[in-house]
């Protein structure tokens, strides 16, 4: 429920021409390209990046967002704050990070800061107003946690935007993720080799026409 | 020989339990190593506090890593996704959510639950 703050902000906010940001929330299971993809927009429109990205999973732990990012596209424009959010996961074991080259003591650390993120992620799902749900099209998107993820936002009726990454990659398969989720709008793209982002940002403005007022 | 047991949880038998009762009750089961067959689904916001919960869980005890769980609609069914999901809150509200099951079980033993719209595989670590 907007608060007597929200409804100034909103208020004065309109009248002086500084609208709101939208919140547009980057949600996903681990190393999907989440940072990769919301770094490209980032970088894109302000010209610099948001975060660091890895090869090995949970590098982003902790929530990060770029505040007054303006997107212009074909004759619209909107400002967005870009919110990037912790891979989310039903399972963390430190053991998987040793085969990335990581001592002991940076895997146990690296893992017991992935949980806390895990769990901020979740808690940042009630403040956004529109969120991409990025998955790796190389992957089978039949998970619980894709499953949860979308749930959690229909249910908080949070527009949801599906991007397809990793489509540069061999084994990519976007029309299988259309089949699992065939009520969400999917666009297959590469956040790291910049292709289909013309169709992303058509999207993310049919998507934010959706958004909760 | 590796013993794995596989406990049914009727649907009574968590019915009348909070959300919060019942995330605890998984884990507590789970946390025993035993792999869970629930007759019901937990909605997506239970499904959240699960996942929540379970991290606190792996950060609290060094040998929990957490959960591995799908679950599984009669293909009768063959709902959409928001078909599925809104019939799930529809039934969860009158309490007769029972020809779905949900498979839970501890990411120590399932190193994976494969699915996709005919069939589900449980890969167990050796």
């Amino acid at each position: 429920m907007m608060n007597f703050l929200d409804f100034l902000a909103n208020l004065f906010g309109g009248i002086f021409g500084n609208k709101k940001p939208i919140k547009l929330g980057f949600y996903g299971p681990p190393n999907t390209g989440k940072t990769t993809l919301a770094n490209r927009i980032c970088k894109d429109w302000t010209g610099e990046e948001l975060g660091k990205v890895s090869k090995i999973p949970h590098e982003t732990r902790e929530v990060q967002a770029k505040e007054k990012v303006e997107i212009k596209f074909n004759n619209k424009k909107a400002i967005f704050k870009i919110i990037d959010t912790p891979g989310i996961a039903t399972k963390i074991d430190y053991e998987d990070f040793l085969r990335y080259g990581l001592s002991v003591k940076e895997a146990k650390k690296r893992a017991r800061e992935a949980t806390k993120g895990v769990i901020e992620a979740i808690k940042w799902l009630d403040d956004m107003d529109a969120v991409i749900v990025v998955l790796d099209s190389t992957k089978n998107p039949y998970t619980q946690v894709n499953i949860t993820i979308i749930g959690n936002l229909v249910a908080r009726k949070i527009p949801v935007l599906i991007a397809a990454n990793k489509i540069d990659l061999k084994g990519a398969n976007v029309k299988k993720i259309e089949a699992a989720f065939p009520e969400f709008k999917v666009v297959g793209l590469s956040a790291k080799e910049g292709h289909n982002l013309e169709e992303f940002y058509a999207s993310l403005f049919e998507l934010i026409r959706k958004k909760k007022k | 020989m590796v013993k794995i047991t596989l406990q049914f949880i009727p649907y009574g038998e968590i019915a009348h339990l909070s959300s919060y009762q019942r995330v605890k009750k998984i884990l507590e089961l789970v946390s025993e190593n035993k792999i869970l067959l629930i007759q019901g689904k937990l909605d997506p916001e239970e499904e959240a506090d699960l996942i929540q919960e379970t991290m606190k869980q792996i950060s609290k005890k060094s040998k929990f890593k957490g959960i591995e769980l799908a679950s599984i609609v009669p293909k009768s069914k063959n709902l959409s996704f928001l078909q599925a999901l809104k019939e799930n809150i529809a039934r969860a509200l009158v309490g007769s959510d029972r020809d779905v099951f949900t498979i839970i079980g501890p990411a120590t033993i399932v190193r994976e639950i494969r699915k996709d719209p005919t069939k589900l595989e449980l890969l167990l670590r050796k």
